[in-house]
């Protein structure tokens, strides 16, 4: 199962990015589990300055904005 | 284009007489808005398709590192072209101080970022032209430059929220990019719903504003209360502009209607960047990194900076 972090610290892009790929995971049927990471010190020590940001397995792959649609399709 | 169609909306569709007050403002507003609106679209997806719009990640990256001057010049610059909001002015504070960065460097880009940006300064030349755009990006680098200065001498480190000095930033994240053209198109076409998704309110309160002053406020009154020989309606202006909060984009249709009946170039141009630059908001979000003196002496430099800008320029035009 993939873990997907979404960083940021509770703006309202932050919630709008968790709902996009919480729904193109189910649509896909691809099993997932979200966290959200608020804690600045958190997300800064992932590198991102700007948020929503997007990390999978730990790796940074989106900062700064909702990402589109084909962007979270190809993570899953 | 934009004045036909706002002359047909107004006058025609609506029937209004274009002599009334009432005519006047909805004219304005319809042309205002139409212009604006297309410009800005039009901008943020060029911008985009170029990906020329930085992010805070590379402005911190380009900063770190360089002599103080040079460390200054460039965040004024490069706050000036990255476009900002508000919403990550704490991990871009936390994000500089940890960069080593100081102070006095990220105050000048926190000023200068919400005032200038290249979108607003592309609208400002299509709706007032090339010499007050020029006056205003110009007055913009000066004061963020000169009030990065002073804050500096306020030594304001030992007002800084102690957790921000403890976090540690990792490795800056590399993100590849999507680089061929349905990529750009897609990433230019997303920055344009999230921009104008994020300003649109500012920009229609703006454009409305604008409206009610050109419509409803006589010319002979402006002249008289708010041209250049009234010095006390610079500090006026920079003291209305504190509480009311608005994007850069969204002050120039206020400053249209306010330059169209006379209000004198420095007080409107003081009032433009008050407006942008200061705003309770802001401070309450920045208050989360540094305490409250800090926050009142930042909000007086730029104040005080304002008026004698807008004196200097008042004064150069008479």
């Amino acid at each position: 199962m993939k873990v997907i972090k979404v960083l940021g610290s509770g703006c309202a892009n932050c919630e709008n990015t968790a709902k996009l790929i919480s729904e193109a995971a189910k649509a896909k049927g691809v099993d997932v589990q979200i966290e959200k990471v608020e804690d600045m010190a958190q997300i800064m020590g992932y590198g991102v300055m700007s948020t929503p940001g997007v990390v999978i397995d730990e790796a940074v792959v989106h900062a700064g904005g909702i990402p589109d649609k084909v962007k979270i399709d190809s993570w899953l | 284009m934009f004045e036909q169609l706002g002359n047909l909306i107004a006058y025609q569709w609506l029937g209004l007489d274009a002599s009334t007050k009432l005519g006047a403002a909805v004219q304005f507003f319809v042309m205002d808005i139409s212009k604006i609106f297309l410009m800005l679209v039009l901008i943020i997806y060029l911008m985009g398709l170029l990906r020329a719009l930085l992010t805070p990640e590379k402005v911190r990256a380009y900063v770190r590192g360089k002599p103080k001057w040079l460390a200054r010049t460039l965040a004024i610059l490069l706050g000036a072209v990255t476009p900002f909001c508000s919403c990550s002015s704490v991990p871009l504070f936390i994000g500089f101080v940890e960069a080593g960065i100081p102070l006095g460097v990220t105050f000048s880009f926190l000023i200068a970022s919400p005032m200038i940006n290249e979108v607003a300064v592309v609208i400002l030349v299509g709706v007032l032209g090339w010499k007050l755009t020029a006056f205003y990006v110009m007055a913009g680098l000066f004061v963020a430059y000169v009030g990065g200065v002073i804050m500096e001498m306020f030594k304001p480190e030992k007002w800084v929220e102690e957790y921000v000095w403890k976090i540690q930033m990792g490795e800056m994240a590399q993100i590849e990019e999507d680089t061929s053209l349905l990529g750009r198109h897609r990433y230019a076409w997303g920055e344009v719903k999230e921009i104008v998704k994020r300003i649109w309110k500012w920009v229609v309160i703006g454009i409305a504003v604008g409206a009610a002053f050109h419509g409803f406020v006589p010319e002979a009154w402006v002249v008289e209360n708010l041209g250049g020989d009234n010095w006390l309606a610079t500090p006026l202006a920079v003291l209305m502009g504190v509480p009311l909060y608005s994007n850069a984009t969204g002050v120039i249709p206020i400053a249209e209607a306010m330059m169209s009946k006379g209000v004198a170039i420095g007080t409107t141009l003081a009032f433009m960047m008050s407006i942008a630059a200061l705003s309770l908001p802001e401070m309450l979000i920045l208050r989360k990194v540094i305490q409250w003196p800090a926050l009142a002496i930042y909000a007086s430099v730029l104040a005080v900076s304002f008026t004698l800008v807008g004196w200097a320029f008042n004064f150069l035009a008479l």
